[in-house]
């Protein structure tokens, strides 16, 4: 049941290349786009790219393109942002390394989050109202444009998270 | 044992060579800040990388103990737990940059001390973890039966120190002292469908031994409350979900929690929701079916500390734990329990301590609280002594997920490189790094694994596992290990 319930949270997203040509769980594919079968991934035009602007740790702003249906792990990851310690797991929702805080317009629109996402953001830094795992955001023609923060790490959040762990 | 074991591939005085890129160092035009990680764990890999990352011109050494890298990420993570190894991509790209060399089968302390390393290299970090086991303090704990949770992990996950632990799974109740992510990995190999563990990298041994357990039931006892368990959630779904296993919760610890966690930071709040659902909620149809035909239980129970082991008749093992009932003085994260007089016995065949990991001190050298189990130190910087770092457990104590140690990891690194930077690390003298270490290492008769000898031993442990479906089958031998690389 666990593995089930572990697939159908990392299902989202899904990447076919690893960074080191091992065999990957991640997948591009979203749902709706895997429904066209993979040629057509390699198929979209200019007109499927989105753009998304990271605002880093130390304030700089990353400018990104990513297609449709890529979630902004993959974006991260291919377009080999230089984000510290990023996507860690590589996409399977054992960790909280690619939690972004998303503008409130935006965050409305995202899909509904699943039970695992949350139990995995609870042990993020800096978490927010309007905060996200990128591994599980796929992009969206209406995202253009937007801007997503990669949160600082705090001293004193990571001593919350800690908490209990010594009983 | 240690120095037979030691192959010695190297024609003597081939290591005074010096390599090509070693020998820029020594150039007067543009030394290279070298720098040395003790441990390979992901502490260890994290700090590497982060320096790596910020500093084009920085040599970082990683020195492991073992043979094979990546510390608790093998022997910690459990098995079943594939998607946080993950993390051993990125740390295979560090290992294989041109300016990390791991160095493995080298004990920091015994083949080679910290102040050799700090005469050898500009900064040293020391990551090595927390390799001890907090004693539980009571009489009878040297009974067979009883096991530290941490030999437990090491034996099932191929630790070789702990390859002949042979846990005796013959009764049919274990207890397992804590309530942390470690307790409920231990539970869930216990109670996890062998089939489903079959698929994962868990050793052939530990495989035998519990497709043969008779283990039915799992208590995780805390001495605190509800309020107060320390594992995560993702640990805990995992648990009320697994196949043929259900949860035997007492309604009475539950009652009135919600409302009580309602003013709690998010996690505990989610958690304590999660626990009290499935304490006192009618599950979904699926999970219902899946508790009604389970054959296998854990439960929780709380406010009781362990006082004593009890032997069985013939006084050879372990049969009972004598717990004392506690109740809670204040509340929260900071409650404490305190013994309320109250005794109680549960019948077990196998006890196993999860009451946390400690770090040892490796140099008299180096500055150590024992009573906390941690290097004194500020944002990773060691107190008092200038290029002595530390990240990871021994900087902070055993607690936390792979991003904390990550997190903090980063902390060091970013400490080390502003001292590179703006000077309170003097790098201008060159320091000899690895070629000086691997001189000693020779004349001591110790011959170093490297990263590439480690892809040998991993390229024959994952043919192994391909053959019987398996990601790996672990080498349990740190001398077949040896063996393999010496070829």
């Amino acid at each position: 049941m666990a593995a089930a319930n572990k697939l159908l949270g990392i299902s989202r997203c899904l990447l076919g290349s690893s960074r080191l040509g091992v065999p990957a769980v991640r997948t591009v594919m979203c749902p709706r786009s895997s429904r066209l079968g993979p040629g057509h991934i390699r198929a979209f035009s200019s007109e499927d790219k989105v753009t998304v602007k990271f605002i880093n740790r130390d304030g700089e702003t990353l400018v990104a393109q990513g297609k449709v249906g890529e979630s902004l792990l993959d974006v991260v990851v291919e377009k080999n942002l230089d984000i510290d310690g990023f996507g860690a797991c590589e996409g399977t929702l054992a960790c909280s390394t690619c939690h972004l805080i998303f503008e409130d317009h935006i965050f409305q629109q995202l899909d509904p989050i699943t039970d695992e996402e949350m139990d995995m953001l609870d042990l993020a830094y800096g978490l927010t109202d309007t905060s996200r795992l990128g591994c599980q955001i796929c992009l969206k023609k209406s995202m253009n444009g937007m801007t997503v923060k990669v949160p600082e790490s705090v001293a004193d959040v990571r001593q919350a998270v800690d908490m209990g762990k010594s009983s | 044992m240690w120095g037979l074991s030691r192959c010695l591939r190297v024609p003597r005085g081939r290591l005074l060579l010096l390599p090509a890129g070693v020998q820029r160092s020594f150039s007067s035009v543009s030394p290279t800040p070298h720098i040395c990680i003790v441990g390979s764990g992901p502490a260890g890999f994290y700090t590497a990388q982060h320096i790596l990352r910020h500093n084009p011109q920085a040599q970082v050494d990683i020195y492991e103990k073992l043979p094979v890298p990546f510390g608790l990420v093998r022997f910690g993570v459990a098995p079943d737990h594939p998607e946080v190894k993950n993390v051993i991509n990125t740390f295979t790209q560090t290992a294989r940059s041109e300016r990390c060399t791991f160095l493995g089968n080298v004990t920091v302390g015994r083949d080679v001390t910290v102040e050799e390393l700090q005469g050898a290299y500009h900064a040293v970090v020391l990551s090595y973890g927390a390799e001890d086991k907090r004693e539980l303090g009571i009489p009878g704990e040297e009974l067979p039966g009883v096991h530290s949770a941490r030999d437990f992990v090491g034996w099932y996950n191929g630790l070789p120190d702990n390859r002949h632990l042979h846990p005796d799974l013959s009764c049919d109740t274990a207890v397992i002292l804590g309530q942390g992510n470690v307790a409920l990995d231990i539970a869930r190999i216990l109670l996890s469908p062998v089939d489903i563990l079959r698929k994962t990298d868990i050793t052939q041994t530990a495989l035998d031994a519990l497709s043969q357990s008779r283990i039915r039931r799992v208590w995780m006892v805390g001495r605190r409350g509800p309020l107060q368990v320390a594992f995560t959630i993702k640990e805990l779904r995992e648990m009320i979900n697994l196949p043929g296993t259900r949860p035997k919760l007492d309604p009475a610890d539950y009652v009135g929690l919600e409302k009580a966690s309602k003013d709690l930071p998010r996690p505990r709040k989610r958690l304590t929701e999660l626990l009290v659902k499935a304490a006192l909620e009618k599950p979904g149809q699926k999970v219902a079916a899946n508790w009604a035909q389970a054959e296998r239980e854990w439960g929780l129970r709380f406010l009781r500390s362990p006082l004593a082991v009890l032997p069985s008749e013939d006084g050879k093992r372990a049969a009972r734990i004598r717990l004392s009932v506690t109740r809670l003085e204040g509340s929260g994260e900071t409650a404490v329990a305190v013994p309320t007089g109250q005794v109680e016995n549960i019948s077990c065949g196998l006890i196993f301590s999860s009451i946390g990991y400690k770090s040892v001190s490796i140099s008299s050298t180096v500055p150590f609280l024992p009573q906390q189990g941690v290097i004194p130190n500020s944002m990773g910087r060691v107190e008092g002594i200038p290029g002595l770092y530390c990240s990871g457990w021994v900087k902070r104590g055993p607690t936390g997920v792979i991003t904390t140690t990550m997190t903090d990891s980063f902390d060091t690194a970013q400490a080390i490189l502003e001292d590179v930077q703006l000077g309170a690390l003097n790098w201008s003298e060159p320091r000899p790094g690895s070629v000086a270490i691997r001189e000693l290492l020779h004349l001591r008769g110790i011959q170093p694994v490297s990263f590439s000898d480690w892809e040998k031993i991993d390229e024959a442990e994952t043919a192994k596992g391909l053959a019987v479906g398996k990601p790996r089958e672990k080498i349990l031998d740190t001398e077949e290990m040896l063996q393999l690389v010496c070829r």
